[in-house]
């Protein structure tokens, strides 16, 4: 038995993994959150949207690296980002004109706007392939590790290493800034508050004056910065690869949807209930239990629930599970 | 123009699109988008049942369509008796107690009084038998799939005639419907959407991954066809001497035949769909299901009970589409759960309904065949525009290479415009319901 041997394995497969997994989906379920609370439907282009900023990112930040320009231990395509998000606030707000605001102003209803969404996803996609094609990117630089498992070995003098990479921490740093800031706008500022007044009760605020345009305006840009940052963040963590992003949307709108759709909290909350739900059922648990248990008792098999080709499954079993018993969502959402 | 005639007008356009095709590329090319159109027409006509019958918004046609192609495999290849011998039968245990738990899970749900007991009851009930489950499970798949496993590893089907897979298919898929139906109708439209978006991810991960099954990602090849082998028919000195008298080779003539073999089947198939469907939507039901769709508040104010009729479109949709699916894998003579991608089994055939004019069989139909078409030569036809955009470039020039590499992403660039034209300029497609 040893216990500080299993709560490392833990830190390093189970927990720290989750983290930025979790923060990767509330980021991006936060912009399917808002795009659901202001105009009022579920956007199915939204991974595509995160491909696409992702893909300028990308873009971008091979062309500085050309330029032998770097962050040092950070990874340059966060110099790149602010690009990428402003592509995508020209792209959504191209489309918004194009095509979603002929439906605003005829009341189209929810089901026909989700539609027309599906048509939209069909040509970022389009656009993405079109741009960077389909094989999988590795765009991250800098420092690999912050602390590598043999470094933490040799500190610690324990058996199990703990490694934690920089881009885990920059996930999370920056997801902690994203929602930070959206939080002080939502709360503070005049904008925010009339973005959540219109979100409240349209006519209400319609009446007290808020220009509706404005507030859809508002929202696509901070859609648009909130998918392109998911997007890099979930690229650099893994690779990029637009069939991937476009996969994302099942568990961007199962966290959407357990933390309650149009409600911004619930979608971080929700973000991170499915991402530590899918890594701690596709977990092989062997390790922690034989550090864990005593040594009689130390299990055969990897003891692990279901294999990782089903982490679908699992944010499938927890959308399900909340709809049944919960149909608002964990926080209270709005249900149309 | 009468309303009678734009019908006939559009179905004559769309058999000269597909004739054209025949010219330049050759018949056997004609003769292929005219059977996968069959088929895309038949899966049109499923989403349309859901979509244009009762507005019900399902995005999972990809897992239904799957649902179909392992029936095939499940009908119709020989079964292996070794495998069944090394564990079968554990495997029909293990899968007879997952479904028992579940359903006694859900029996806690309904019988027992709200509170803590009942859900701690479910909760040991739902853990305690998944481990059962897996325990029995395991060794049993283990088993099956270490028995030859560069050509079986799986259970087999069950030997029977292909033609009875296609009903099994729908049989299939129904039941997936059923169960996802039970769960996630009567809740809000999108709900339904992402709940089916899900269960098609599930289902194809659940192809890839259940090698005993159907052999997962080893793709199973060479399911028996309900057609001769061209090479079969090349052999037959009757055939070669009635290939000759029409002053046909008859290489050309057997891929010919086999195909208008496929192709009448197919038709048969879709002619009976088709006419159901007709004889549905112009009966009192459909006309419920109708006012249903247009007013569900009204239609239960008038006793209807909304979420059952839901239910049964939802089913007898999916069916359909399960239908196509076993036929397309028939088609195909393999199954690769691979090849499964939500952009061509879903959106596309939502794309086909949209188009043709959804709440109209004749126009789903007419969507199937059209788009199918053009999902087929978007590509050559990019690539002949592109040559010409980039004749003035040099061979070395980066762009020329980029925008011909490119050309194969045409294909979802431009059905995605079409979908937002339509929808925008002729909302309710080509053929409007009436």
């Amino acid at each position: 038995m040893d216990l500080i041997n299993a709560l490392v394995a833990l830190l390093n497969y189970v927990i720290i993994p989750g983290m930025s997994y979790g923060a990767q989906l509330a980021i991006g379920a936060l912009g399917v959150t808002l795009v659901y609370g202001i105009l009022r439907f579920s956007n199915f282009a939204h991974g595509d949207t995160m491909a696409f900023g992702t893909t300028f990112t990308i873009l971008v930040t091979y062309w500085l690296q050309s330029m032998g320009v770097s962050l040092g231990p950070l990874p340059t395509a966060l110099l790149a980002l602010p690009v990428g998000i402003l592509m995508t606030a020209l792209l959504l707000l191209g489309t918004d004109r194009a095509v979603y605001r002929f439906y605003r102003r005829q009341k189209a209803a929810p089901v026909i706007l989700v539609i027309v969404s599906m048509g939209v996803m069909f040509v970022m996609n389009g656009i993405v392939r079109f741009i960077i094609g389909v094989e999988d990117r590795d765009f991250a630089d800098g420092a690999r590790f912050v602390i590598s498992a043999r470094d933490f070995k040799q500190m610690t003098g324990l058996e199990e290493g703990l490694a934690i990479r920089t881009t885990q921490v920059v996930t999370v740093v920056t997801a902690l800034v994203v929602m930070a800031l959206l939080f002080w706008f939502l709360n503070r500022t005049r904008t925010g508050k009339s973005m959540r007044a219109f979100s409240d009760n349209e006519d209400l605020a319609l009446l007290s004056g808020i220009n509706p345009e404005r507030v859809v305006t508002v929202t696509w840009l901070i859609v648009a910065a909130l998918a392109t940052v998911a997007g890099v963040l979930y690229g650099l963590d893994k690779s990029f690869k637009p069939f991937t992003y476009f996969q994302l949307l099942l568990p961007i709108f199962a966290a959407a949807i357990v933390g309650g759709l149009g409600n911004p909290l619930g979608a971080i909350a929700g973000g991170f209930v499915i991402a530590f739900s899918e890594v701690t059922v596709t977990y092989a648990w062997k390790k922690v239990l034989t550090y864990a248990l005593p040594d009689s008792m130390a299990p055969d098999s990897l003891v692990q629930l279901l294999s990782t080709d089903y982490k679908f499954a699992v944010s499938f079993a927890i959308l399900i599970t909340v709809l049944l018993f919960k149909p608002t969502g964990l926080f209270k959402g709005q249900s149309v | 123009m009468t309303s009678s005639l734009r019908p006939v007008l559009l179905y004559l356009l769309v058999a000269a699109l597909i004739a054209g095709s025949g010219v330049v590329h050759g018949p056997n090319t004609a003769m292929l988008i005219i059977n996968m159109g069959l088929i895309s027409a038949i899966m049109a006509l499923g989403v349309n049942l859901q979509w244009g019958f009762a507005g019900l918004f399902n995005i999972g046609i990809m897992g239904f369509v799957a649902l179909g192609g392992l029936a095939t495999v499940l009908v119709a290849t020989p079964p292996v008796t070794a495998g069944w011998s090394a564990g079968g039968l554990r495997i029909m245990i293990a899968l007879a107690l997952g479904a028992a738990t579940v359903v006694a899970a859900v029996l806690i749900q309904k019988r027992m009084a709200r509170g803590m007991t009942r859900t701690l009851l479910t909760l040991v009930v739902l853990v305690g038998g998944f481990f059962l489950y897996r325990a029995i499970l395991d060794p049993g798949v283990d088993a099956v799939e270490a028995i030859h496993p560069a050509s079986a590893g799986n259970l087999g089907g069950l030997g029977l005639p292909v033609l009875l897979a296609w009903p099994m298919g729908g049989v299939l898929a129904a039941g997936a419907a059923w169960i996802i139906g039970k769960t996630a109708l009567g809740l809000r439209s999108d709900y339904l959407a992402i709940a089916t978006l899900g269960i098609a991810e599930i289902v194809i991960a659940v192809l890839k991954n259940e090698d005993w099954l159907a052999r997962g990602v080893k793709n199973v090849i060479g399911i028996p066809r309900p057609v001769p082998q061209e090479i079969d028919l090349q052999a037959s000195a009757e055939f070669v001497r009635g290939a000759a008298s029409l002053g046909l080779d008859p290489v050309l003539a057997s891929t010919l035949y086999v195909k208008l073999a496929y192709m009448v089947l197919f038709t048969v198939v879709l002619v009976i769909l088709l006419w159901l469907a007709q004889k549905a939507l112009n009966s009192p039901w459909g006309r419920m299901m109708r006012a249903i769709r247009d007013n569900e508040t009204a239609a239960e104010a008038m006793g209807k009970d909304v979420t059952a009729r839901h239910l049964q479109i939802f089913i007898l949709g999916s069916a359909i589409c399960g239908i196509a699916g076993a036929m397309m894998t028939t088609l195909d003579g393999q199954l690769t759960p691979g090849t499964y991608q939500p952009l061509r089994f879903t959106f596309l055939i939502w794309v086909m309904v949209i188009v043709g004019g959804s709440g109209n069989n004749f126009g789903a139909v007419l969507g199937g065949m059209l788009i199918w078409w053009l999902w087929v030569e978007v590509e050559p036809i990019g690539l002949t525009a592109l040559d010409f955009i980039t004749s003035g470039m040099s061979d070395t020039n980066w762009l020329k290479g980029h925008l011909n590499d490119a050309a194969a992403h045409m294909r979802l660039l431009t059905m995605g415009v079409i979908l937002l034209l339509v929808l925008r300029f002729s909302p309710r497609g080509l053929i409007p319901e009436k």
